[in-house]
């Protein structure tokens, strides 16, 4: 008994240290980004109902808070959806943190600016998207903040508060500095998705050779497109068409 | 050619250390990069002063001791090519050329341009093996090897464990180093018995030896000099997820 339960105490402090390996750090990192590009296409898709009208926006904004209605009480699903975005950001962030400080560790705190020569700085071929994922991160962090005071509990309101999604949408959209911080937060954000894509796939184990490393970067960049012009028109049209007013 | 060079000079692991500018005048474009380093350090004998120390054995590119980072790239500028194998033809008559070690924390400076490579050693031992009777060989056919695995296992068994691919990655991770052994075993019916142990155990001592993670950039793959392909570090990845499933596998009890 006593040799089995110091095995035991052996195998269970390995394993946590198996689960505290880069290669699972970066697993996590990678589901947890996976689920909020899924979000973000069923977000993406719903902002487009404001091109709709207010009654198809309004409903559409009700329509996610009765949604799964008997089975589940009223915002159940919403708040199921909030509880597994929240989960995500919170894993997603201490995971890059704690690679962020082995990165710190094992090149003396400078990454890739560790040699003394200027004269390649960006390397041999690395993406503008690749070194720049933490500060991508960093922007996208605090964008995400701004916008749920902005839109969700709508603690701050530019162009006016209204009890209407669709009013609040459109008053804010029609400022053009409110625009202009989204367009900087959505074109970090593709930046983000560019690399972030094809790096939590390859993390996952699916690079299995040079045509799918191309086939997945070029997959990436589309994904990154679509999302970040995806997600622009809206606000766009709001501003520049009128749409709404 | 004229060249003028600045390189790293550290008389030890506890000195700081600095870059030092140096002119040679009779460089031949034929001479490899580390002949025009002999011809310096002829000229430093001669004049007294200490010689640069840097690594090099083979000098035929298959051996992976020669380790300079050139002009901020890992074996220079030349794509597949190792320091040894670099001809100075390559560089414009009156360069001015930085030659730097290897930088990583897991990678201590023993003097001027030689660091420690250690660290890859012990992530070989930790798995980097088979587990064969041994005794009179056995026959060629005993055991058949797919034509894909053999190849598979011979584009990862070319790494010749230089360590490129660590001073080139912004993260500092020898994941490329690492995939390539994993792979190497992995891919082979010889190595699946301990495939799983091979890449926990492997991955262990990678993150114990201090080495980042690796955020799939491909710089390591971009300077090495054999060209090993991005997608043995997902073959790394997977296997030690795989490993991980429950009842997989015991988990390796030393290391």
């Amino acid at each position: 008994m006593a040799i089995s339960s110091a095995v035991q105490g052996v195998s269970t402090a390995k394993r946590q240290r198996f689960l505290r390996s880069t290669v699972v750090l970066h697993a996590a990192a990678a589901v947890t980004g996976l689920v909020m590009v899924l979000y973000l296409l069923a977000h993406m898709y719903g902002n487009y109902k404001v091109f709709s009208g207010q009654v198809a926006f309004d409903g559409y904004s009700h329509y996610l808070r009765t949604m799964g209605e008997p089975l589940l009480p009223r915002t159940g699903a919403l708040w199921i959806i909030r509880v597994v975005l929240l989960a995500s950001v919170l894993i997603h962030m201490y995971a890059v943190i704690a690679l962020w400080r082995r990165m710190r560790k094992a090149t003396a705190g400078k990454g890739g600016r560790r040699y003394q020569s200027r004269k390649n700085p960006r390397g041999v071929q690395r993406t503008y998207s690749s070194f720049t994922m933490r500060w991508g991160g960093i922007i996208i962090f605090l964008f995400v903040i701004y916008h749920i005071l902005h839109l969700t509990v709508n603690a701050i309101a530019p162009g006016g508060a209204s009890e209407s999604p669709y009013e609040r949408v459109v008053n804010g959209f029609s400022i053009w500095w409110v625009v202009a911080t989204y367009v900087i937060a959505m074109l970090a954000l593709g930046f983000h998705l560019r690399h972030g894509f094809w790096s939590a796939l390859a993390s996952l184990g699916a690079n299995t050779s040079p045509a799918r490393r191309r086939l997945f970067n070029q997959t990436a960049t589309v994904l990154a497109v679509v999302i970040t012009v995806g997600f622009l028109i809206p606000p766009v049209a709001i501003l520049f068409r009128g749409v709404g007013s | 050619m004229i060249i003028t060079l600045r390189i790293w000079r550290q008389q030890n692991r506890s000195d700081a250390g600095a870059m030092v500018t140096y002119r040679i005048e009779d460089v031949a474009p034929e001479m490899s990069f580390l002949e025009m380093l002999d011809v310096l350090n002829e000229q430093l004998t001669l004049s007294g002063d200490d010689p640069v120390a840097f690594d090099s054995d083979c000098r035929e590119g298959i051996c992976g001791m020669c380790s300079l980072v050139i002009d901020g790239i890992a074996h220079g500028p030349e794509a597949l090519t190792a320091v040894c194998q670099l001809h100075m033809r390559h560089f414009d008559d009156g360069a001015v050329i930085d030659v730097e070690p290897w930088r990583a924390d897991p990678f201590p400076i023993v003097k001027d341009l030689i660091v420690d490579r250690s660290a890859l050693d012990r992530i070989i031992q930790a798995g980097g093996y088979i587990t064969a009777p041994t005794g009179t060989a056995p026959d060629a056919h005993a055991t058949l090897v797919p034509k894909d695995a053999a190849d598979r296992a011979f584009d990862a068994a070319v790494c010749i464990g230089c360590g490129a691919c660590i001073a080139a990655c912004p993260n500092g991770s020898a994941m490329l180093f690492t995939g390539a052994k994993a792979t190497h075993l992995g891919s082979l019916p010889q190595g699946q018995p301990e495939r799983n142990s091979r890449a926990l155990a492997m991955i262990n001592q990678h993150d114990a030896e201090g080495f980042g993670g690796c955020t799939e950039i491909g710089e390591c793959t971009a300077v090495c000099p054999v060209g090993i392909p991005l997608n043995m570090i997902s073959q790394l990845n997977s296997d030690v997820l795989s490993a991980l499933a429950p009842g997989r596998t015991r988990r390796p009890q030393t290391g």
